[in-house]
């Protein structure tokens, strides 16, 4: 007899506007405080206070345009966030200050998130939608020196950047950027050369969101139809379908994939969050507790598997955090 | 009859009077089925005896000259051999050529397909009688184009001329095109608006299939016209006219290539499969590895929640008519029109408060998002709301129909929609409500006693009972639920609005003239109506009305209209009891006979000719019946 699904750990409250983003950041020390930062409509972004459950501060720095991303660069003290001002602000937050202290201007109008990669001490890869709406830029940060620019082929009409991933893989060679387009695939890009090495079509609709898995060489990727789709990168970096999942209701705003690659979370349209094992895409929970559409969904980064939460923001104003599938 | 070849002269015309005296008595058939076999394989590779058959057939008297040329063009078994035959006879015979290119196509229809072919295909075979075949399929085309013609001449003609047409066109060369695309066209163009104006669907069809015949012959580049219609085995077979099969000698040829072409396709096509093939076996091979590693320990949650998501669509009536008429959440509003049939049915006496104003904003209800069987949807939720409250509404919808500013698919729903709800009122409720009934008897049951005495009577009873014959069981049916008559109060008011106006012409909609077609369907619907109409107190009025109709109407040129007028005829001679027919009716029911009379002799629709007939027959037997008295 299965068990009814878990409710909400607890619920923040206050943001006052739709959240599109979300970012924990609880994996330093004590007395260090574990936060949450989210990023809402109305361009503000809060960070949560994770123990008291109240907003510590919030940063207003995309003059009321909405934050649609969030990244931390290190620590909690570094904050990276993209808005619909075309601008991705690089944040100093030690000691509580509350300063943008860099800003990029992306000249991009899209809703496509950046992507961060770490790829050594104090540097940073970040991929992000450029200015022609076709392109992807890749800049590197501090720097912003720009890495190169992935310009698909005249003809292949992609469409818009949608999503982007940037991983390395465990070999330890060069950074390959992922990203998901207007048309429904799924690119494979070499950064080095600035070439496409593999194109997959997963979907007929927009690709929403993706995420991948690299030491498995597997990843998931949503629409806004009803379908989800697996696939690997085989040694000869091809993208293959894996496998396909049918969803009741259509449509899905994000995927992410828990650090562990156990489970794996999806925010849908249908109001709900859908918890599936990686291995097998088990389907394993669905949360039901949003009245809108839920836009973001993030796994903390705990050090102890116990404390591990998810945090689910919608456009109903509300961040419901759950613990679930703890104990593995 | 038998010649000797070897350079005699012969006399043949001596052959060709009996010849033509014997078909021109009706013995085509005898003589010719000897004689065509014959002369196909002499002619075959000997000149000579191409030129005596030649001979022979333009020998024969003009008198016969017709038998015997139908009698050949029926018998032969293609046009090659029908060249063979006949050779230039249509050229050089003056009534020949009339028999073949006038009688045969023009005048007479009943010959079969395989005969036009053979007949077109012989003008088409020789350089001196394409003349003929251009100028055939003038005429053809004049006669297809001309608006009386589609409108007078029966279904069965108008189809063989367009089966003529078609073979015509496959016949025709390039150059020939070429020389006569411009008349093509101006025919084509005014063909397909007469055949568009038809009511018939079949005369439609027709003309869509000529014309898009036509355009792909003169535009070989460039768009071509293409309609929208219903394609079954008549559509296939006429649009299979157009290509010529090749004639037998060819046939070895073309096979080897369509073999050639078809095993070079299929290697092609299994590239490509093994292509898309690999993505598949990719998820097999590693499913089954992966099957033992355990996702197991990840224990399910209970998903049994999760459900499509659905808007709720409202339960009260004016929550529907807030929704439909303001709402901006086009989810809520899909639900509604959707919800709507069932929320009125459930809650009719709310209904009956706002009927007319429902009746309103469904009636005008327009498509907002893509719903599928959205014209069903706002058909159901209107008979419905007829249903509920019948009489307002009548006499709304009534209105509206006479109304400015409609479109025609209006005006045609709302005669729909008023005969679905007369026949709805017009049957019995269902048996819903006594099986209910029965199922609610308390049931008495007989706890076992466990006293012995009184199981005694019980023990006695069935004693009885088994010993006991029966002779009849009496009523074991269910007997069939009754009610009133519904439609009974409401008949007239269905009924007489509709009758009131049709000749008083509305600047945007004249029934009697351009909107023919809408007629038509007032007719049929009134037809209906009528019929429906059996066993109400309003039937004898209403069949004397409509009676009057019909004599008003009776010589429209429209053959839908004039079977819509014959069906009204039969509802009211089937639903007024006899007695009143001929008592309070006589007057209209002669004249109506009289007409009827007509309509079967001079009718060019057949089925406008098979209604009167059985019209005349039902009056018939009205009548014996009434002289016999009631058995």
């Amino acid at each position: 007899m299965a068990l009814p699904p878990p409710d909400p750990q607890f619920v923040l409250r206050g943001t006052g506007a739709a959240i599109h983003t979300l970012h924990f950041s609880c994996g330093s020390q004590e007395p260090a405080v574990p936060v949450l930062f989210s990023g809402s409509e109305n361009g503000f972004i809060h960070v949560w206070n994770l123990k008291t459950h109240r907003v510590d501060t919030a940063l207003d720095g995309h003059g009321r345009k909405s934050v649609y991303c969030l990244e931390t660069m290190g620590g909690k003290d570094q904050l990276l966030s993209q808005g619909r001002d075309q601008r991705i602000c690089l944040w100093d937050l030690a000691e509580g200050r509350t300063a943008v202290t860099d800003s990029v201007c992306t000249e991009n109008v899209g809703f496509c998130r950046c992507s961060l990669l770490k790829v050594a001490q104090g540097r940073w890869l970040m991929a992000m939608a450029a200015k022609a709406l076709e392109e992807v830029q890749v800049l590197e940060l501090p720097s912003k020196t720009s890495v190169c620019t992935l310009k698909p082929e005249v003809g292949a009409k992609l469409g818009m950047p949608m999503c982007l991933k940037l991983w390395q893989p465990s070999c330890g060679s060069q950074p390959l950027l992922l990203a998901g387009y207007e048309d429904g695939s799924v690119v494979l890009w070499n950064l080095s050369m600035g070439k496409a090495l593999s194109q997959l079509v997963c979907h007929q609709e927009p690709v929403m969101s993706l995420d991948f898995d690299s030491e498995k060489a597997k990843g998931i990727s949503g629409s806004s139809e009803k379908v989800l789709s697996i696939w690997s990168l085989n040694e000869q970096q091809n993208l293959q379908v894996y496998k396909t999942h049918k969803l009741v209701n259509a449509g899905i705003s994000d995927i992410t994939i828990r650090p562990d690659k156990k489970i794996l979370a999806t925010a849908g349209w249908d109001h709900r969050i859908r918890i599936f094992g990686w291995k097998n895409l088990k389907p394993l929970a669905v949360l039901d507790y949003h009245t809108a559409t839920v836009h973001a969904v993030s796994f903390s980064d705990h050090k102890i598997p116990s404390e591990r939460l998810l945090a689910a923001g919608s456009k109903d104003h509300r961040i419901s955090i759950w613990s679930i599938y703890t104990q593995t | 009859v038998c010649f000797t070849p070897g350079g005699l002269d012969c006399s043949i015309s001596f052959v060709s009077h009996v010849l033509g005296k014997v078909c021109v008595h009706g013995r085509q058939k005898e003589i010719l089925s000897v004689l065509v076999p014959r002369l196909t394989d002499l002619t075959k590779s000997d000149c000579i005896w191409q030129r005596i058959c030649w001979r022979l057939v333009e020998c024969v008297p003009d008198r016969w000259m017709e038998a015997v040329v139908l009698g050949f063009v029926q018998r032969a078994p293609g046009a090659d051999v029908l060249s063979r035959l006949l050779g230039n006879l249509v050229v050089k015979n003056k009534k020949a050529q009339f028999v073949a290119t006038q009688k045969m196509l023009l005048l007479q229809y009943g010959h079969t397909t395989a005969v036009l072919q053979n007949l077109l295909g012989y003008l088409a075979l020789d350089s001196l009688r394409r003349a003929l075949l251009i100028k055939v399929l003038k005429e053809l085309l004049e006669t297809w184009g001309s608006s009386s013609a589609v409108k007078h001449s029966p279904p069965e003609q108008q189809q063989y001329i367009s089966k003529a047409i078609l073979i015509c066109l496959s016949h025709l060369k390039e150059p020939e095109i070429e020389s006569c695309r411009q008349e093509l066209l101006t025919s084509m163009m005014e063909g397909v608006k007469c055949h568009l104006d038809s009511n018939l669907p079949q005369i439609r069809r027709l003309g869509m299939i000529v014309a898009e015949s036509i355009s792909s012959k003169i535009n070989t580049d460039g768009p071509v016209l293409k309609f929208q219609y219903e394609e079954d085995d008549e559509a296939r077979e006429l649009k299979s006219l157009l290509v010529q099969t090749p004639p037998f000698c060819v046939v070895p040829g073309p096979p080897d290539d369509e073999n050639d072409k078809a095993d070079a396709a299929l290697p092609g096509e299994l590239e490509s499969n093994k292509k898309s093939h690999p993505a598949a076996p990719v998820k097999p091979e590693e499913e089954s590895d992966a099957e033992l590693d355990s996702d197991d320990d990840l224990i399910p949650y209970d998903m049994s929640e999760d459900k499509e998501l659905k808007t709720k669509a409202p339960v009260y009536i004016r929550d529907c008519i807030e929704v439909l008429t303001g709402s901006e959440d086009v989810g809520k509003w899909e639900a509604t029109v959707k919800a709507l049939e069932s929320v009125v049915r459930k809650n009719p006496a709310a209904t009956r408060e706002v009927s007319v104003e429902l009746a309103k904003i469904v009636l005008h209800l327009e498509e907002k998002t893509c719903i599928e069987g959205f014209v069903e949807l706002r058909q159901r939720a209107q008979v419905a709301i007829l249903t509920t409250d019948p009489i307002p509404v009548a006499k709304y919808l009534t209105s509206q129909f006479y109304s400015l500013n409609y479109s025609l698919r209006q005006r045609v729903d709302i005669l729909d929609v008023l005969v679905l709800a007369a026949q709805e009122l017009s049957y019995p409720k269902s048996h819903g409500k006594t099986k209910h009934s029965d199922a609610q008897k308390p049931r008495i049951q007989l706890l076992p006693g466990s006293d012995s005495s009184k199981d005694w009577r019980r023990i006695v009873d069935e004693r009885i009972k088994s010993k006991t014959r029966r002779f009849a069981t009496g009523r074991s049916q269910v007997e069939c639920a009754s009610g009133p008559n519904e439609f009974n109060s409401v008949a007239g008011h269905f009924f007489f609005p509709l009758i009131q106006h049709f000749d008083r012409p509305l600047t945007t909609f004249d029934l009697l003239g351009e909107d023919h077609f809408v007629l038509g369907r007032l007719v049929h619907a009134l037809a209906i109506l009528m019929y429906l109409a059996v066993n109400t107190v309003a039937v004898t009025a209403m069949g004397k009305a409509l009676l009057e109709f019909v004599w008003a109407l009776r010589f429209h040129t429209d053959s839908y209209v004039r079977q819509g007028l014959l069906s009204c005829i039969s509802s009211v001679l089937l639903s007024v009891p006899a007695e009143r027919l001929l008592e309070d009716v006589t007057e209209e029911l002669l004249e109506a006979q009289s007409w009827l009379g007509d309509v079967v002799e001079k009718d060019p629709d057949g089925d406008c000719r098979r209604l009167a007939l059985q019209n005349l027959l039902l009056m018939e037997n009205l009548q014996k019946k009434l002289k016999t008295g009631p058995s």
